[in-house]
């Protein structure tokens, strides 16, 4: 596959997002450890990345260097992320059993070099964006038309590195660099807003020179048309503001911080199933 | 292994930490604790619930918290600053140099999750260079307290010690080494158990693998001294010393990366004071991964039957 794959229905997108929900779910319950909260608020995102005709990529090829390249800074987000891949023919989805397990490929944080089409390690918060513009200077030097897409969480635009990477990727007119915050409003202690707000965060990075748009993150149809309207390149870098529910999709999870970082039980997962399905 | 030695699991050093604080923050109205968005888990969140005024977690921003504690104890606060290990030392660590170990100031550095020890969350939340870094800090007190009472009196002694301060915390509950009332001291390392065949010198987890390892040992008719060195820098050198002479060989067990940590501190000491032979127990020179804490420490080799088998080296090499 040299193209990205063709676009399906929002109703197959729509049912896709579910199976990767159940995969997360599962996946974590498996591992009796993990972020369900971050996973499910990021699962359009991914969902249309992967599977809406947005990235330009190659399972068979993880290292194509004409690939789109996407890189989850919010590392513990991960789930949604190897769930993904293996639905898409990375590897196999019985592998996604073995999450957080010793001798895996499922670290539970991105391991670069060790799970195929893992872009970057990261973990460390505040890190993927500064990769991304490495990656955008490269395809401008190399003179090829890949995409750089990054994923971040919006209590992850607390970290200072995330304001010096945004400075620079404006000041170069990164057009082929997409920043997505996955804004669900929650960090691990708690609200944003309470913490250290962020707000006006669209005016933050318009005023450091990006392209903002702003999207409800659940909205399918709609991600897909942010993504390809930030892959389609202006000469400004474009910053994607998805406004998501954090643990959208199982009920007890919704607005939930308690599972920032916990597992669910096996009562639980089956409650969650009962409610995705 | 011939388990006849039985260590209750006590709390985890993190929870003794938030204990300390506690009580700390009742004592002391200069004791200001920040966090970056791991509260629950430093267990700073203990002191914050009771004194708010005195609290700021300041979000995910390591290095900004380092230099804002900078600032407080400038101005005379005693400001004990926390998150995991890895990113408050890796992310700060040129604010810790220029804001606290240059200027001499006295800022207390809480470093939880050190260790593989964590388990599932994978590398790149494991703290296995902290202690390296931090003794790579001019002035820096740097200590690695074994379990609940030793973490609990190293806090104390923190607020009383003028200047800076790294303490490593631990993520799981931790095996009872000590006394409650532990007579602990930076930079007094703490026997546990004497023998004349060869010193185990370990800090943090690794103090009751080498209780164990000390008993098996015994089992074969080896009889180990087994100490306690909480402290990395300063380091107890006069208890090193002793060890090399009268036991003439060491084994140094710790959960970090081979160079920089426990291991060199001691290997110095020991070539100034009197050259024996030196096994070592630790990571080596590569990161772990995600798994159970207890498969880890077994696959990267920092058990008690590591322990056994470096002290049967390290008497074979005498
Ligand atoms: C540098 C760094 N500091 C702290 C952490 C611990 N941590 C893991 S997730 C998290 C909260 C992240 O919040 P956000 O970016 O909003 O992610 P989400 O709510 O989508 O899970 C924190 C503080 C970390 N992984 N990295």
């Amino acid at each position: 596959m040299t193209a990205a794959p063709a676009a399906v229905s929002v109703a197959e997108l729509e049912e896709i997002a579910r199976t990767l929900r159940c995969h997360v779910l599962r996946m974590i319950a498996a591992a009796n450890s993990g972020h369900p909260g971050g996973s499910l608020s990021a699962t359009e995102i991914v969902c249309a990345l992967y599977f809406g005709g947005v990235l330009r990529h190659d399972p068979a090829q993880p290292l194509w260097p004409d690939r789109d390249r996407f890189i989850l800074s919010k590392g513990h987000g991960v789930p949604v992320l190897y769930a993904a891949l293996a639905e898409r023919g990375y590897f196999d989805v019985e592998e996604l059993w073995t999450l957080r397990q010793i001798d895996s490929r499922m670290q539970g944080h991105p391991v670069q070099g060790v799970t195929p089409g893992i872009e970057a390690s990261t973990g460390s918060l505040g890190q993927g964006l500064s990769i991304g513009i490495g990656h955008a200077l490269a395809a401008r030097l190399d003179g090829r038309d890949y995409h750089t897409f990054v994923l971040m969480g919006d209590g992850e635009c607390q970290e200072g590195q995330v304001w010096e990477a945004a400075m620079t990727a404006g000041n170069y007119r990164l057009g082929s660099l997409t920043a997505i915050v996955d804004a669900n409003k929650f960090q691990l202690d708690g609200p944003v807003d309470a913490i250290n707000s962020l707000a006006p965060l669209d005016a933050k990075f318009a005023a450091f020179g990006w392209r903002v748009i702003e999207v409800d993150g659940h909205d399918i149809a709609a991600v897909v048309d942010a993504l390809q309207q930030a892959r389609a390149g202006t000469d400004a870098p474009t910053c994607i503001i998805a406004h998501t529910v954090k643990g959208k999709g199982v009920s007890f999870m919704e607005h939930n911080n308690e599972f920032h970082g916990k597992a669910p039980t096996a009562e639980q997962l089956a409650a969650a199933l009962e409610s995705l399905s | 292994m011939a388990q006849t030695l039985a260590l209750p699991l006590g709390r985890a050093t993190r929870e003794a930490y938030g204990d300390a604080l506690l009580v700390l923050g009742t004592v002391n109205p200069d004791v200001v604790v920040i966090d970056a968005d791991l509260a629950k888990s430093t267990f700073s969140w203990t002191f914050g619930k009771q004194f708010p005024d005195r609290f700021f977690n300041i979000g995910i921003q390591e290095a900004n918290m380092v230099g804002v504690a900078s600032g407080l104890a400038s101005s005379g606060k005693i400001p004990f600053i926390s998150s995991f290990a890895a990113f408050v030392l890796c992310k700060g660590f040129d604010q810790l140099r220029m804001g606290a170990a240059y200027p001499r100031l006295n800022v207390k550095v809480a470093g939880s999750h050190g260790g593989i020890s964590i388990g599932e969350d994978g590398v790149s939340q494991q703290s296995v260079e902290d202690v390296a870094l931090a003794c790579a800090l001019p002035g820096f007190v740097v200590c690695v307290p074994a379990d609940e009472h030793a973490m609990r009196a190293a806090v104390h002694a923190a607020a009383a010690h003028d200047g800076p301060v790294y303490l490593r915390l631990g993520r799981p509950k931790a095996p009872i080494v000590h006394e409650p009332a532990v007579p602990f001291a930076f930079g007094k390392a703490i026997q546990l158990r004497d023998g004349d065949a060869l010193t185990i010198v370990a800090n943090g987890l690794l103090v009751s693998e080498a209780l164990l390892a000390a008993e098996e040992l015994s089992a074969h008719g080896i009889e180990a001294r087994v100490l306690d060195m909480h402290t990395v820098k300063p380091l107890d050198r006069e208890a090193i010393a002793r060890a090399a002479r009268e036991t003439e060989a060491l084994v140094v067990a710790e959960e970090h990366l081979h160079h920089g940590g426990l291991g060199s501190a001691v290997a110095q000491a020991a070539s100034l004071a009197a050259p024996v032979p030196i096994e070592y127990v630790d990571l080596g020179d590569q990161y772990a991964e995600s798994g159970k804490p207890g498969d880890l420490m077994k696959k990267y080799g920092m058990t008690a039957a590591a322990i056994v088998a470096a002290a049967q080296r390290v008497i074979a090499r005498r």
